[in-house]
């Protein structure tokens, strides 16, 4: 297992060097920093130059990477737009961003997989079709919609929340965004779960637990559904990293400063550094969600070992 | 549908009144290309101590018979559409959900035959066997575990004090069926059904379960019902045989008479279609045809079409046979079962008498 664990911290050095490299790379293609950072006007060249050399826009691609990564190293993820540090946005957006993933996943977790055990001990009956319908609609439905539409409906028409959140943000602000930005993953969760529960509830083990007299709870909360919430289990865990990245819309929408403004801003400025340092902590908590989501496999599933 | 009562004899040796008296027994499958009849009119008895051996093609119903006796049919689309399963004098069909939980596992056991899908494989053996006294006797966790450590010495499974916690994925194939019939054996049942419980496993420990089971069986004075397709188990451990199709027994009989001479064309074509060592050589003999649909069982005796002794005769086609009583203690549903016997050997004279 400990091998295992460090096999794969060694392979996201590749990923982790390709992901950033990549980005850095787009985001030098977007255009002209120094231009995006004067908007409309056109700056003094004497000035340009100079912010030129600072940020050593001169050198090649290769040599600005090499540049980059080693400031980070350093921990020097560089400055934003606004002449604040990276690490500072940093500071301030993660625990915003982060705050509101859990929120969603506390939504996927709780009514997802209830939803899916209900319509998978129900098959084919009312509730089923009605939920399976829902997830349908949930699914195709664009998250900016459903966020707009829940947003004027909750936050400005009824007034239960509101519409758009504190720099702060705070849980109970953030319960309407969480619900939005959990939706569609939460529809998947429910799909899953049913499904899962469908295919188990044929299983051999399922009919052995009940020839054994076990009461239908036991035979349900201890066979039945221990089972089935492992494929559950996991895809939620790899579902958080893709939460944290698809947060962009739903931060804008309730204009939450969160990783996404974050980000939406330094593309906005062809700012390099933010883009590039908050990608790059998205792709590092991707990475390690991953692990850990597959060393869970194997506490939930005795029949994975890792070698 | 002409279906006979309970006229299965039982056998002289035990007085007492069976352990277990399935009458009359139907079930049926509403599926969405019709409704199969599964099971049609299942009638045996099994005594205390007793061994029953229910042979078989895939298919005839068997395993769902066992299925309507513990109660764990797949409902929808099974159903119990008319009988009683008489256990111990009482109807379980009858019995409220929650009595007839406490039967299951306590009174009366299953084991499968594929231990690996059968037991959970994200329980430890210790688990699962624990269970049975947590849930049935209000054990306590450490009690249960001394229990079923005590259970896995029984049934011979070595280092049973480690292995307690092992999951079964770790056993060998003839070690988890071990844990099956531990599990089964748990509470000292009355009535065991195992179905076919060394089919899946390797030639040379299919042997050293049977004889496991056998010898709990003797040791416990159990009731077993015993769904196998291996004839030579079924002369080794076998009191009595049900030979069924298409849902319905088509004959029963003290197991050594049915080998000598069977009273059912099916019967015969079953112990023709078994390799012996006498007949070495020889071409292996098969029944020729299919099984029914049970969507669309025939007319008359549902064995006709493919019965040689049926030769186009009218009553074959037109008439149910009922399973009635023929010669020394046996029962069979062929109108012309004296011939069956007469056919074969000797055997005849005592059928004419
Ligand atoms: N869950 C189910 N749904 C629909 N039909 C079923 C179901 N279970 C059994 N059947 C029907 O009942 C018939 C009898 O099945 P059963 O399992 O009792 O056969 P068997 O005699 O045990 O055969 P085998 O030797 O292959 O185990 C099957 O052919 C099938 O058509
Ligand atoms: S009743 Fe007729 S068809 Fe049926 S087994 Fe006997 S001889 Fe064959
Ligand atoms: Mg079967």
């Amino acid at each position: 297992m400990g091998r295992y664990v460090i096999r794969r911290l060694l392979q996201m050095i590749p990923v982790f060097i390709g992901s950033t490299f990549l980005i850095f790379f787009m985001v030098y293609a977007l255009g002209d920093p120094v231009a995006a950072l004067f908007g409309d006007r056109a700056p003094d060249p004497a000035t340009a130059a100079q912010i030129r050399r600072d940020l050593h826009l001169n050198d090649s691609l290769g040599e600005q990477y090499l540049i980059y990564m080693r400031n980070i190293f350093t921990g020097d993820f560089g400055t934003a737009f606004n002449g604040q540090a990276v690490t500072s946005l940093m500071g301030s957006a993660f625990p915003v961003t982060i705050r509101l993933t859990l929120v969603a996943v506390v939504f996927e977790v709780v009514i997802g997989i209830a939803l899916g055990v209900v319509t998978g001990l129900r098959r084919g009956r009312p509730v089923d079709t009605g939920v399976l319908l829902l997830t349908l609609v949930v699914i195709s439905v664009p998250t900016f919609v459903t966020g707009y539409v829940l947003q004027y409906i909750f936050g400005v028409r009824l007034r239960w929340t509101a519409p758009s959140v504190s720099p702060s943000a705070p849980v109970g602000e953030l319960l309407l965004p969480g619900l939005v930005l959990a939706l569609v993953s939460l529809a998947y969760v429910t799909r899953l779960t049913r499904t899962s529960i469908a295919e188990n509830t044929r299983a051999d083990y399922v009919r052995t637990a009940v020839a054994k007299g076990l009461p239908q709870r036991r035979v349900i909360v201890r066979h039945l559904l221990r089972n089935s919430l492992i494929p559950v289990v996991t895809f939620i865990g790899t579902d958080i990293g893709a939460l944290m990245g698809g947060a962009i819309v739903t931060e804008r929408i309730f204009n939450i400063h969160g990783v996404g403004f974050q980000l939406y801003q330094g593309i906005l400025r062809n700012n390099a550094p933010t883009v590039v340092g908050f990608v790059t902590i998205l792709v590092l908590v991707f990475l390690i969600a991953n692990l850990l989501v597959d060393l869970l496999y194997a506490v939930l599933d005795p029949r994975i070992r890792y070698a | 549908m002409a279906t006979s009562p309970d006229l299965v004899p039982t056998p002289a040796q035990t007085p007492a009144d069976p352990l277990l008296d399935v009458r009359d027994l139907h079930v049926e499958f509403r599926t969405r290309d019709g409704v199969a009849k599964a099971v049609n009119g299942v009638n045996y008895t099994v005594h205390a101590g007793e061994t029953l051996a229910v042979l078989g093609e895939s298919g005839s119903g068997k395993s769902v018979t066992a299925q309507a006796i513990m109660g764990i049919l797949d409902t929808p689309p099974g159903f119990v559409t008319r009988g009683q399963v008489l256990f111990q004098g009482r109807d379980l069909l009858t019995m409220s959900a929650e009595e007839r939980r406490k039967v299951r596992g306590a009174r009366i056991a299953m084991i499968f035959q594929d231990a690996l899908s059968a037991l959970n494989p994200v329980l430890t053996v210790g688990e699962q066997l624990g269970e049975m006294f947590r849930v049935h006797r209000g054990a306590s966790r450490k009690e249960a575990r001394a229990k079923a450590i005590e259970l896995m010495d029984r049934v011979r499974i070595p280092a049973a004090r480690d292995r307690v916690r092992d999951y079964p994925h770790q056993f060998s194939g003839g070690m988890r069926q071990r844990v099956m019939i531990a599990m089964a054996m748990a509470l000292e049942p009355d009535l065991i059904i195992a179905d076919e419980p060394t089919t899946a496993l390797d030639v040379t420990v299919q042997a050293q379960v049977m004889d496991l089971l056998a010898e709990l069986q003797r040791e416990f004075t159990m009731g077993l019902i015993l769904i196998t397709h291996d004839l030579g188990v079924v002369a080794d451990v076998a009191d009595k045989i049900a030979v069924m199709y298409a849902g319905r027994i088509v004959e029963t009989a003290p197991v050594h008479d049915i080998y000598r001479a069977p009273a059912h064309p099916y019967t015969r074509g079953l112990l023709r279609s078994i390799p012996r060592l006498d007949r070495k050589g020889r071409e292996l003999y098969a029944i020729k045809g299919l099984p029914p649909s049970l969507l669309h069982i025939p007319p008359g005796c549902p064995f006709h079409p493919r019965c040689a002794q049926a030769r186009g005769r009218e009553l074959c086609r037109s008439d149910l046979p009922a399973l009635l009583p023929v010669v020394g203690g046996r029962a069979s549903a062929c109108h012309f079962w004296k011939e069956t016997l007469g056919d074969d050997n000797a055997a005849a004279d005592r059928a004419g008498a």
